[in-house]
Protein backbone atom coordinates (compact mmCIF):
# COMPACT_ATOMS: atom_id res chain seq x y z
CA UNK A 1 0.00 0.00 0.00
CA UNK A 2 1.26 3.47 -0.56
CA UNK A 3 2.38 5.79 1.84
CA UNK A 4 -0.25 8.47 1.22
CA UNK A 5 -2.98 5.76 1.49
CA UNK A 6 -1.97 4.53 4.24
CA UNK A 7 -0.84 7.59 6.06
CA UNK A 8 -4.42 9.31 5.16
CA UNK A 9 -6.43 6.96 7.62
CA UNK A 10 -3.21 6.35 9.48
CA UNK A 11 -4.59 7.95 12.64
CA UNK A 12 -7.84 5.56 12.85
CA UNK A 13 -5.79 2.83 12.58
CA UNK A 14 -3.63 3.54 15.02
CA UNK A 15 -6.22 4.46 17.29
CA UNK A 16 -9.22 3.01 16.63
CA UNK A 17 -11.04 6.16 15.66
CA UNK A 18 -13.79 5.48 13.73
CA UNK A 19 -17.22 7.27 12.81
CA UNK A 20 -20.84 7.90 15.17
CA UNK A 21 -23.82 9.67 13.41
CA UNK A 22 -25.07 11.63 16.02
CA UNK A 23 -28.90 11.44 13.67
CA UNK A 24 -29.07 7.78 13.83
CA UNK A 25 -26.61 7.44 17.01
CA UNK A 26 -24.63 4.49 14.72
CA UNK A 27 -21.20 3.83 15.34
CA UNK A 28 -18.92 2.66 12.43
CA UNK A 29 -15.93 1.37 11.96
CA UNK A 30 -13.90 1.50 9.42
CA UNK A 31 -14.64 5.03 9.42
CA UNK A 32 -16.45 6.58 6.79
CA UNK A 33 -17.48 10.31 5.36
CA UNK A 34 -21.26 9.70 4.59
CA UNK A 35 -23.50 7.69 7.25
CA UNK A 36 -24.60 4.83 5.45
CA UNK A 37 -27.65 4.64 7.00
CA UNK A 38 -28.85 8.61 7.22
CA UNK A 39 -26.86 9.15 3.70
CA UNK A 40 -26.93 12.32 3.05
CA UNK A 41 -29.55 13.34 6.35
CA UNK A 42 -26.53 11.48 8.79
CA UNK A 43 -24.11 13.96 10.32
CA UNK A 44 -20.69 11.81 11.40
CA UNK A 45 -18.28 13.22 14.17
CA UNK A 46 -15.03 11.12 14.77
CA UNK A 47 -15.16 8.33 17.98
CA UNK A 48 -12.81 6.63 19.57
CA UNK A 49 -13.99 3.10 20.20
CA UNK A 50 -12.89 1.17 23.48
CA UNK A 51 -11.71 -1.66 21.71
CA UNK A 52 -13.17 -4.35 23.91
CA UNK A 53 -15.67 -6.75 21.62
CA UNK A 54 -16.11 -10.23 20.95
CA UNK A 55 -14.91 -12.76 18.46
CA UNK A 56 -17.71 -13.19 16.16
CA UNK A 57 -15.55 -15.96 13.46
CA UNK A 58 -11.67 -16.70 12.69
CA UNK A 59 -9.32 -18.56 11.11
CA UNK A 60 -6.08 -20.02 11.02
CA UNK A 61 -4.54 -18.65 7.75
CA UNK A 62 -1.48 -21.67 6.89
CA UNK A 63 -1.36 -20.51 3.12
CA UNK A 64 -0.61 -15.86 3.40
CA UNK A 65 -1.11 -13.03 1.71
CA UNK A 66 1.94 -11.48 -0.23
CA UNK A 67 3.80 -9.56 2.89
CA UNK A 68 2.70 -12.21 5.27
CA UNK A 69 4.50 -15.46 4.70
CA UNK A 70 6.49 -15.28 8.12
CA UNK A 71 3.52 -15.00 10.03
CA UNK A 72 2.32 -18.62 9.28
CA UNK A 73 0.01 -19.87 10.83
CA UNK A 74 -1.37 -16.39 12.14
CA UNK A 75 -5.30 -16.09 13.94
CA UNK A 76 -7.58 -13.74 10.99
CA UNK A 77 -11.09 -12.63 12.69
CA UNK A 78 -13.76 -10.45 12.59
CA UNK A 79 -14.07 -8.55 16.24
CA UNK A 80 -17.58 -7.13 16.37
CA UNK A 81 -17.02 -4.30 19.24
CA UNK A 82 -19.14 -3.39 21.84
CA UNK A 83 -20.07 -0.32 20.12
CA UNK A 84 -21.61 -1.77 17.47
CA UNK A 85 -19.76 -2.26 14.22
CA UNK A 86 -17.58 -4.98 13.15
CA UNK A 87 -13.73 -5.08 11.81
CA UNK A 88 -11.63 -7.26 10.66
CA UNK A 89 -8.10 -8.06 12.60
CA UNK A 90 -5.29 -10.82 13.51
CA UNK A 91 -5.72 -12.03 16.75
CA UNK A 92 -2.96 -13.01 18.76
CA UNK A 93 -3.18 -15.84 20.48
CA UNK A 94 -2.46 -19.40 20.27
CA UNK A 95 -4.68 -20.99 17.66
CA UNK A 96 -5.56 -23.83 19.61
CA UNK A 97 -7.46 -21.63 22.32
CA UNK A 98 -9.49 -19.64 19.67
CA UNK A 99 -13.25 -19.41 20.75
CA UNK A 100 -16.28 -17.74 18.77
CA UNK A 101 -17.73 -15.61 21.30
CA UNK A 102 -14.49 -15.22 23.39
CA UNK A 103 -13.59 -11.39 24.39
CA UNK A 104 -10.83 -9.51 23.11
CA UNK A 105 -9.08 -5.96 23.42
CA UNK A 106 -6.88 -3.92 21.08
CA UNK A 107 -3.23 -3.95 21.40
CA UNK A 108 -1.11 -1.62 18.80
CA UNK A 109 1.64 -3.68 17.05
CA UNK A 110 3.17 -3.76 13.21
CA UNK A 111 0.49 -4.92 9.94
CA UNK A 112 3.81 -5.70 7.98
CA UNK A 113 6.01 -3.65 5.66
CA UNK A 114 6.34 -2.54 1.90
CA UNK A 115 10.03 -4.48 1.29
CA UNK A 116 12.98 -4.14 3.39
CA UNK A 117 13.42 -0.48 2.42
CA UNK A 118 9.74 0.79 2.15
CA UNK A 119 7.35 1.82 5.44
CA UNK A 120 6.28 -0.67 8.59
CA UNK A 121 3.12 -0.07 8.77
CA UNK A 122 1.70 -0.32 12.11
CA UNK A 123 -2.46 -0.31 13.49
CA UNK A 124 -4.94 -2.25 15.98
CA UNK A 125 -4.41 -5.99 16.80
CA UNK A 126 -6.01 -7.97 19.20
CA UNK A 127 -5.33 -10.11 22.22
CA UNK A 128 -7.97 -12.61 24.59
CA UNK A 129 -8.98 -10.62 27.65
CA UNK B 1 -38.46 -4.03 -23.11
CA UNK B 2 -38.04 -6.59 -25.82
CA UNK B 3 -37.71 -10.38 -24.99
CA UNK B 4 -33.64 -11.85 -25.29
CA UNK B 5 -32.01 -15.06 -26.41
CA UNK B 6 -29.19 -16.86 -26.38
CA UNK B 7 -28.13 -17.94 -30.10
CA UNK B 8 -24.65 -19.46 -29.61
CA UNK B 9 -21.82 -20.09 -26.67
CA UNK B 10 -18.58 -21.33 -26.94
CA UNK B 11 -16.37 -21.75 -23.67
CA UNK B 12 -12.67 -22.44 -24.30
CA UNK B 13 -10.24 -25.27 -22.38
CA UNK B 14 -10.24 -23.85 -18.99
CA UNK B 15 -6.86 -24.53 -17.13
CA UNK B 16 -2.79 -23.35 -16.98
CA UNK B 17 -2.81 -22.56 -20.58
CA UNK B 18 0.93 -20.92 -20.97
CA UNK B 19 0.42 -21.30 -24.61
CA UNK B 20 -2.08 -18.94 -25.37
CA UNK B 21 -2.50 -15.60 -24.60
CA UNK B 22 -5.69 -13.64 -23.32
CA UNK B 23 -6.28 -12.10 -26.81
CA UNK B 24 -6.13 -15.59 -28.31
CA UNK B 25 -8.23 -17.70 -26.06
CA UNK B 26 -11.61 -14.94 -26.49
CA UNK B 27 -10.84 -14.86 -29.61
CA UNK B 28 -11.45 -18.46 -29.85
CA UNK B 29 -14.34 -18.13 -27.29
CA UNK B 30 -16.29 -15.67 -30.08
CA UNK B 31 -15.55 -17.15 -32.97
CA UNK B 32 -16.84 -20.36 -31.80
CA UNK B 33 -19.62 -19.00 -30.58
CA UNK B 34 -20.66 -16.78 -33.54
CA UNK B 35 -20.03 -19.94 -35.84
CA UNK B 36 -22.49 -21.68 -33.42
CA UNK B 37 -24.28 -19.05 -34.13
CA UNK B 38 -24.28 -18.76 -37.48
CA UNK B 39 -23.68 -15.18 -37.15
CA UNK B 40 -21.15 -13.10 -39.10
CA UNK B 41 -19.01 -10.46 -38.56
CA UNK B 42 -20.87 -7.55 -40.34
CA UNK B 43 -23.85 -8.41 -37.92
CA UNK B 44 -22.43 -7.71 -34.53
CA UNK B 45 -23.47 -4.53 -32.97
CA UNK B 46 -21.48 -4.70 -29.75
CA UNK B 47 -19.06 -6.71 -28.10
CA UNK B 48 -19.52 -6.39 -23.88
CA UNK B 49 -16.56 -8.16 -22.01
CA UNK B 50 -16.15 -9.05 -18.36
CA UNK B 51 -12.71 -9.10 -17.43
CA UNK B 52 -11.38 -8.91 -13.56
CA UNK B 53 -7.76 -7.46 -13.74
CA UNK B 54 -6.09 -7.36 -17.09
CA UNK B 55 -3.92 -4.61 -15.67
CA UNK B 56 -3.07 -7.01 -12.60
CA UNK B 57 -2.48 -10.32 -14.16
CA UNK B 58 -1.23 -9.28 -17.70
CA UNK B 59 -0.36 -5.15 -17.47
CA UNK B 60 -3.09 -5.29 -20.19
CA UNK B 61 -5.68 -2.34 -19.74
CA UNK B 62 -8.05 -1.30 -22.65
CA UNK B 63 -9.46 -5.03 -22.77
CA UNK B 64 -12.32 -4.52 -25.15
CA UNK B 65 -10.50 -2.65 -28.14
CA UNK B 66 -7.85 -5.09 -27.86
CA UNK B 67 -10.58 -7.80 -28.22
CA UNK B 68 -12.13 -6.04 -31.18
CA UNK B 69 -8.85 -5.45 -32.98
CA UNK B 70 -7.82 -8.99 -32.55
CA UNK B 71 -11.77 -10.23 -33.17
CA UNK B 72 -11.07 -8.25 -36.64
CA UNK B 73 -13.62 -5.91 -35.42
CA UNK B 74 -11.98 -2.77 -34.92
CA UNK B 75 -9.78 -1.69 -38.05
CA UNK B 76 -13.20 -2.12 -40.73
CA UNK B 77 -16.04 -2.56 -39.04
CA UNK B 78 -15.08 -0.26 -35.67
CA UNK B 79 -17.77 -2.47 -33.45
CA UNK B 80 -18.12 -0.74 -30.19
CA UNK B 81 -16.33 -2.86 -27.58
CA UNK B 82 -16.73 -2.40 -23.65
CA UNK B 83 -15.18 -3.86 -20.88
CA UNK B 84 -17.19 -4.28 -17.44
CA UNK B 85 -15.75 -5.51 -14.03
CA UNK B 86 -17.38 -6.88 -10.79
CA UNK B 87 -14.17 -9.21 -9.68
CA UNK B 88 -15.09 -12.46 -10.20
CA UNK B 89 -18.62 -11.27 -11.15
CA UNK B 90 -17.64 -10.00 -14.01
CA UNK B 91 -18.61 -12.33 -16.82
CA UNK B 92 -22.04 -12.64 -15.36
CA UNK B 93 -21.95 -8.59 -15.34
CA UNK B 94 -21.48 -8.79 -19.19
CA UNK B 95 -24.08 -11.31 -19.65
CA UNK B 96 -26.60 -8.83 -18.03
CA UNK B 97 -25.29 -5.56 -19.86
CA UNK B 98 -25.27 -7.07 -23.25
CA UNK B 99 -29.05 -8.69 -21.99
CA UNK B 100 -29.48 -4.77 -21.39
CA UNK B 101 -28.45 -3.35 -24.88
CA UNK B 102 -30.62 -5.80 -26.50
CA UNK B 103 -33.58 -5.49 -24.52
CA UNK B 104 -33.50 -2.03 -25.09
CA UNK B 105 -34.12 -2.29 -28.30
CA UNK B 106 -31.13 -0.01 -28.91
CA UNK B 107 -28.79 -2.92 -30.62
CA UNK B 108 -29.96 -6.25 -32.04
CA UNK B 109 -27.04 -8.86 -32.30
CA UNK B 110 -24.17 -8.43 -28.85
CA UNK B 111 -21.34 -10.54 -28.38
CA UNK B 112 -21.46 -11.06 -24.62
CA UNK B 113 -18.09 -12.51 -23.56
CA UNK B 114 -16.02 -12.70 -20.80
CA UNK B 115 -12.09 -14.09 -20.01
CA UNK B 116 -9.09 -14.00 -17.45
CA UNK B 117 -5.73 -14.93 -18.34
CA UNK B 118 -4.32 -16.15 -14.62
CA UNK B 119 -1.02 -17.99 -14.94
CA UNK B 120 1.05 -15.43 -16.41
CA UNK B 121 2.12 -14.73 -13.05
CA UNK B 122 3.10 -16.42 -9.80
CA UNK B 123 0.24 -17.99 -8.24
CA UNK B 124 1.12 -15.69 -4.90
CA UNK B 125 0.45 -12.70 -7.27
CA UNK B 126 -2.40 -13.90 -8.67
CA UNK B 127 -3.96 -14.32 -5.12
CA UNK B 128 -3.05 -11.10 -4.33
CA UNK B 129 -4.23 -10.03 -7.14
CA UNK B 130 -8.01 -11.32 -6.31
CA UNK B 131 -7.69 -10.21 -3.18
CA UNK B 132 -8.39 -6.75 -4.51
CA UNK B 133 -11.72 -7.84 -4.63
CA UNK B 134 -11.70 -7.81 -0.88
CA UNK B 135 -11.60 -3.81 0.86
CA UNK B 136 -7.72 -3.99 0.25
CA UNK B 137 -7.09 -0.95 3.04
CA UNK B 138 -9.38 -3.16 5.84
CA UNK B 139 -9.14 -6.17 5.28
CA UNK B 140 -6.11 -6.93 3.04
CA UNK B 141 -4.08 -4.75 4.58
CA UNK B 142 -4.52 -7.37 7.91
CA UNK B 143 -3.78 -10.01 6.11
CA UNK B 144 -6.62 -11.16 4.38
CA UNK B 145 -6.63 -13.95 2.24
CA UNK B 146 -10.17 -14.87 -0.07
CA UNK B 147 -9.80 -18.25 1.06
CA UNK B 148 -9.43 -16.39 4.36
CA UNK B 149 -12.88 -14.31 4.45
CA UNK B 150 -14.72 -17.54 3.21
CA UNK B 151 -13.26 -19.57 5.82
CA UNK B 152 -14.81 -17.56 8.67
CA UNK B 153 -17.54 -17.92 6.51
CA UNK B 154 -17.47 -20.82 6.83
CA UNK B 155 -16.16 -21.40 10.48
CA UNK B 156 -19.27 -19.57 11.59
CA UNK B 157 -21.46 -21.64 9.06
CA UNK B 158 -20.47 -24.85 11.24
CA UNK B 159 -20.92 -22.81 14.80
CA UNK B 160 -24.69 -21.69 13.94
CA UNK B 161 -25.80 -24.93 12.00
CA UNK B 162 -23.73 -27.68 12.53
CA UNK B 163 -22.13 -28.06 9.04
CA UNK B 164 -19.41 -30.40 9.24
CA UNK B 165 -15.89 -30.34 7.07
CA UNK B 166 -17.35 -33.94 5.34
CA UNK B 167 -20.35 -31.72 4.04
CA UNK B 168 -17.79 -29.08 2.92
CA UNK B 169 -16.18 -32.00 0.84
CA UNK B 170 -18.67 -33.44 -0.38
CA UNK B 171 -19.62 -30.32 -2.94
CA UNK B 172 -15.62 -30.72 -3.89
CA UNK B 173 -16.49 -34.52 -4.49
CA UNK B 174 -19.66 -34.11 -6.73
CA UNK B 175 -18.14 -31.06 -8.54
CA UNK B 176 -15.16 -32.99 -9.57
CA UNK B 177 -17.49 -36.14 -10.53
CA UNK B 178 -19.37 -33.67 -12.85
CA UNK B 179 -15.91 -32.55 -14.32
CA UNK B 180 -14.98 -35.60 -15.25
CA UNK B 181 -17.35 -35.46 -18.23
CA UNK B 182 -17.01 -31.66 -19.04
CA UNK B 183 -14.84 -31.47 -22.07
CA UNK B 184 -13.32 -27.89 -21.32
CA UNK B 185 -13.00 -28.62 -17.30
CA UNK B 186 -10.04 -27.82 -15.75
CA UNK B 187 -9.86 -31.25 -13.96
CA UNK B 188 -11.05 -34.35 -14.80
CA UNK B 189 -10.39 -36.68 -11.59
CA UNK B 190 -12.92 -37.89 -9.04
CA UNK B 191 -11.94 -37.57 -5.35
CA UNK B 192 -13.13 -38.50 -2.05
CA UNK B 193 -14.00 -36.79 1.39
CA UNK B 194 -10.75 -37.84 2.52
CA UNK B 195 -8.41 -36.70 -0.15
CA UNK B 196 -10.28 -33.09 0.62
CA UNK B 197 -9.92 -33.63 4.21
CA UNK B 198 -6.03 -34.89 3.74
CA UNK B 199 -5.16 -32.03 1.70
CA UNK B 200 -3.11 -29.48 2.53
CA UNK B 201 -5.35 -26.94 4.96
CA UNK B 202 -5.33 -23.04 3.20
CA UNK B 203 -7.18 -21.43 5.81
CA UNK B 204 -8.94 -23.05 8.81
CA UNK B 205 -11.26 -25.04 8.11
CA UNK B 206 -10.78 -25.06 3.85
CA UNK B 207 -8.21 -27.38 2.79
CA UNK B 208 -6.87 -26.92 -0.66
CA UNK B 209 -9.46 -29.12 -2.11
CA UNK B 210 -12.23 -26.91 -1.03
CA UNK B 211 -10.79 -23.98 -2.79
CA UNK B 212 -11.21 -23.18 -6.72
CA UNK B 213 -8.22 -23.28 -8.79
CA UNK B 214 -6.40 -20.35 -10.78
CA UNK B 215 -7.31 -20.90 -14.06
CA UNK B 216 -7.04 -19.25 -17.66
CA UNK B 217 -9.93 -19.19 -20.13
CA UNK B 218 -12.93 -17.43 -22.15
CA UNK B 219 -16.44 -17.73 -22.86
CA UNK B 220 -19.18 -15.90 -25.24
CA UNK B 221 -22.47 -16.04 -25.57
CA UNK B 222 -24.50 -14.69 -28.80
CA UNK B 223 -27.55 -12.34 -27.68
CA UNK B 224 -30.26 -11.41 -29.97
CA UNK B 225 -33.80 -10.06 -30.02
CA UNK B 226 -36.10 -13.24 -29.30
CA UNK B 227 -37.99 -12.65 -32.47
CA UNK B 228 -35.26 -12.79 -35.02
CA UNK B 229 -33.62 -16.09 -32.73
CA UNK B 230 -35.33 -18.82 -34.65
CA UNK B 231 -33.47 -17.50 -38.12
CA UNK B 232 -30.20 -18.49 -36.63
CA UNK B 233 -31.22 -21.29 -34.79
CA UNK B 234 -33.49 -23.91 -33.74
CA UNK B 235 -32.65 -23.91 -30.57
CA UNK B 236 -32.91 -20.80 -28.83
CA UNK B 237 -32.72 -20.35 -25.46
CA UNK B 238 -34.25 -17.45 -23.49
CA UNK B 239 -33.35 -14.76 -21.01
CA UNK B 240 -36.25 -14.99 -18.23
CA UNK B 241 -34.68 -13.04 -15.97
CA UNK B 242 -31.69 -10.87 -14.94
CA UNK B 243 -30.94 -9.21 -11.71
CA UNK B 244 -27.76 -7.73 -9.90
CA UNK B 245 -27.96 -7.03 -6.38
CA UNK B 246 -25.36 -5.49 -3.91
CA UNK B 247 -23.53 -5.49 -0.63
CA UNK B 248 -21.03 -4.18 1.52
CA UNK B 249 -17.63 -5.02 0.42
CA UNK B 250 -15.79 -5.78 3.63
CA UNK B 251 -17.46 -9.39 5.01
CA UNK B 252 -17.64 -7.71 8.53
CA UNK B 253 -19.78 -5.11 7.62
CA UNK B 254 -22.89 -7.75 7.03
CA UNK B 255 -25.84 -8.40 8.64
CA UNK B 256 -25.04 -11.83 8.98
CA UNK B 257 -22.28 -13.31 7.82
CA UNK B 258 -23.28 -16.56 6.72
CA UNK B 259 -26.05 -14.72 4.05
CA UNK B 260 -24.63 -13.46 0.91
CA UNK B 261 -27.44 -10.98 1.43
CA UNK B 262 -26.58 -9.81 -2.28
CA UNK B 263 -27.34 -13.30 -3.39
CA UNK B 264 -30.74 -13.46 -1.55
CA UNK B 265 -31.86 -10.05 -3.00
CA UNK B 266 -30.79 -10.75 -6.67
CA UNK B 267 -31.93 -14.31 -6.37
CA UNK B 268 -35.83 -12.66 -5.26
CA UNK B 269 -35.41 -10.05 -7.97
CA UNK B 270 -34.69 -12.76 -10.35
CA UNK B 271 -37.60 -15.24 -9.10
CA UNK B 272 -40.08 -12.18 -9.58
CA UNK B 273 -39.02 -11.06 -13.15
CA UNK B 274 -39.52 -14.85 -14.26
CA UNK B 275 -42.95 -15.21 -12.80
CA UNK B 276 -40.95 -18.15 -11.14
CA UNK B 277 -39.90 -20.39 -7.83
CA UNK B 278 -36.97 -22.34 -6.68
CA UNK B 279 -39.19 -25.36 -7.33
CA UNK B 280 -39.33 -24.42 -11.36
CA UNK B 281 -35.91 -24.49 -11.77
CA UNK B 282 -34.35 -28.19 -13.23
CA UNK B 283 -30.43 -26.91 -12.68
CA UNK B 284 -28.42 -24.67 -11.22
CA UNK B 285 -25.11 -23.32 -11.55
CA UNK B 286 -23.86 -21.52 -8.94
CA UNK B 287 -20.59 -19.57 -7.65
CA UNK B 288 -18.46 -22.28 -5.86
CA UNK B 289 -15.40 -20.45 -5.27
CA UNK B 290 -14.84 -22.17 -2.25
CA UNK B 291 -16.94 -25.50 -0.86
CA UNK B 292 -18.60 -23.16 1.93
CA UNK B 293 -19.98 -21.08 -0.83
CA UNK B 294 -21.81 -23.48 -3.11
CA UNK B 295 -23.69 -24.74 0.53
CA UNK B 296 -24.52 -20.73 1.07
CA UNK B 297 -25.42 -19.91 -2.32
CA UNK B 298 -28.24 -22.79 -2.19
CA UNK B 299 -29.25 -21.39 0.75
CA UNK B 300 -29.48 -18.17 0.16
CA UNK B 301 -31.57 -18.88 -3.54
CA UNK B 302 -34.21 -20.45 -1.80
CA UNK B 303 -33.27 -24.14 -3.06
CA UNK B 304 -33.06 -25.16 0.72
CA UNK B 305 -33.74 -23.64 4.38
CA UNK B 306 -30.82 -21.73 5.89
CA UNK B 307 -28.44 -24.13 7.61
CA UNK B 308 -29.62 -27.34 5.81
CA UNK B 309 -27.11 -27.20 2.75
CA UNK B 310 -24.52 -29.32 4.52
CA UNK B 311 -26.54 -32.28 5.07
CA UNK B 312 -28.70 -31.30 1.69
CA UNK B 313 -25.67 -31.57 -0.41
CA UNK B 314 -24.31 -34.96 1.74
CA UNK B 315 -27.44 -36.76 0.98
CA UNK B 316 -26.91 -35.92 -2.86
CA UNK B 317 -29.47 -33.93 -3.72
CA UNK B 318 -27.86 -31.56 -6.00
CA UNK B 319 -25.83 -34.50 -8.10
CA UNK B 320 -27.13 -34.35 -11.54
CA UNK B 321 -29.38 -36.89 -10.34
CA UNK B 322 -30.45 -35.53 -7.61
CA UNK B 323 -33.56 -33.09 -6.62
CA UNK B 324 -31.78 -29.79 -7.89
CA UNK B 325 -28.77 -30.23 -9.77
CA UNK B 326 -25.58 -27.83 -9.29
CA UNK B 327 -22.78 -27.34 -11.14
CA UNK B 328 -22.83 -30.09 -13.69
CA UNK B 329 -19.99 -28.14 -15.31
CA UNK B 330 -17.87 -29.45 -12.28
CA UNK B 331 -18.39 -25.84 -10.87
CA UNK B 332 -15.49 -23.36 -10.33
CA UNK B 333 -13.86 -26.26 -8.08
CA UNK B 334 -13.43 -28.95 -10.93
CA UNK B 335 -14.61 -26.72 -14.33
CA UNK B 336 -12.00 -23.87 -13.30
CA UNK B 337 -12.33 -19.93 -12.05
CA UNK B 338 -11.31 -17.79 -14.62
CA UNK B 339 -12.89 -15.17 -12.81
CA UNK B 340 -14.30 -12.82 -15.97
CA UNK B 341 -15.23 -15.89 -17.62
CA UNK B 342 -16.63 -17.75 -15.04
CA UNK B 343 -20.31 -15.80 -15.17
CA UNK B 344 -20.55 -16.89 -19.42
CA UNK B 345 -19.14 -19.75 -19.06
CA UNK B 346 -22.16 -20.60 -15.96
CA UNK B 347 -24.82 -19.55 -18.64
CA UNK B 348 -22.86 -21.29 -21.84
CA UNK B 349 -23.39 -24.68 -19.29
CA UNK B 350 -27.15 -24.04 -19.23
CA UNK B 351 -27.68 -23.46 -22.41
CA UNK B 352 -25.97 -26.48 -23.58
CA UNK B 353 -27.71 -29.04 -20.98
CA UNK B 354 -31.31 -26.92 -22.07
CA UNK B 355 -30.38 -27.97 -25.63
CA UNK B 356 -29.68 -31.13 -24.07
CA UNK B 357 -26.66 -31.17 -25.77
CA UNK B 358 -24.43 -32.07 -22.34
CA UNK B 359 -23.54 -35.75 -23.04
CA UNK B 360 -22.76 -37.27 -20.00
CA UNK B 361 -23.74 -34.57 -17.83
CA UNK B 362 -27.12 -34.30 -19.31
CA UNK B 363 -30.38 -33.65 -16.85
CA UNK B 364 -32.75 -35.19 -18.39
CA UNK B 365 -35.89 -33.19 -19.60
CA UNK B 366 -34.20 -29.95 -18.01
CA UNK B 367 -36.20 -26.56 -19.89
CA UNK B 368 -34.99 -24.20 -16.87
CA UNK B 369 -31.80 -23.24 -15.55
CA UNK B 370 -30.06 -19.97 -13.71
CA UNK B 371 -26.78 -18.90 -13.08
CA UNK B 372 -25.34 -17.18 -10.07
CA UNK B 373 -22.49 -15.39 -10.39
CA UNK B 374 -20.37 -13.68 -7.40
CA UNK B 375 -18.23 -11.04 -7.10
CA UNK B 376 -15.39 -10.70 -4.13
CA UNK B 377 -16.60 -12.00 -0.72
CA UNK B 378 -20.56 -11.28 -1.94
CA UNK B 379 -20.68 -7.31 -2.54
CA UNK B 380 -21.55 -8.43 -5.76
CA UNK B 381 -23.93 -11.00 -7.26
CA UNK B 382 -25.57 -11.49 -10.51
CA UNK B 383 -28.35 -13.98 -11.53
CA UNK B 384 -29.95 -15.39 -14.71
CA UNK B 385 -32.84 -17.33 -15.51
CA UNK B 386 -32.59 -19.24 -18.89
CA UNK B 387 -35.56 -21.19 -20.32
CA UNK B 388 -35.76 -23.41 -24.01
CA UNK B 389 -39.54 -21.95 -23.77
CA UNK B 390 -40.46 -17.93 -24.36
Amino acid sequence: MSVPRFWRKQVARYNLIGTHCTNCKTYYYPPRSMCPKCRRDGKTENYKFSGRGEVLTYTVIHTAAEGFEKQTPYVLGIVKLEEGPSLTSQIIADPGTMKIGMKVRPVFRKLGESGEKGMIYYGTKFVPE
Amino acid sequence: MRDVAIIGIKTTRFGENWDISLRDTITEAGVGALEDAGVTGEEIDAIIVGNMSGGQFIEQEHIGALIADYAGLAKELHVPATRVEAACASGGLALRQGIHAVASGLEDIVVAAGVEKMTDISSSSASTALAAAADREWEGIMGATFPGLYAMIARLHMHKYGTTSEQLAQVAVKNHANGVHNPIAQYHNKISVDDVLRSIMVADPLHIFDCSPITDGAAAVILAPADIAHKYTDTPVYVKATSQASDTIALHDRKDITTLAATVEAGKRAFRMAKLTPGDIDLVEVHDCFTIAEICAIEDLGFVKKGEGGKFTEEGNTAIDGKIPVNTSGGLKSCGHPVGATGIKQAAEIVEQLRGDAGKRQVNGAEIGMTHNVGGSGATAVVHILSRNR
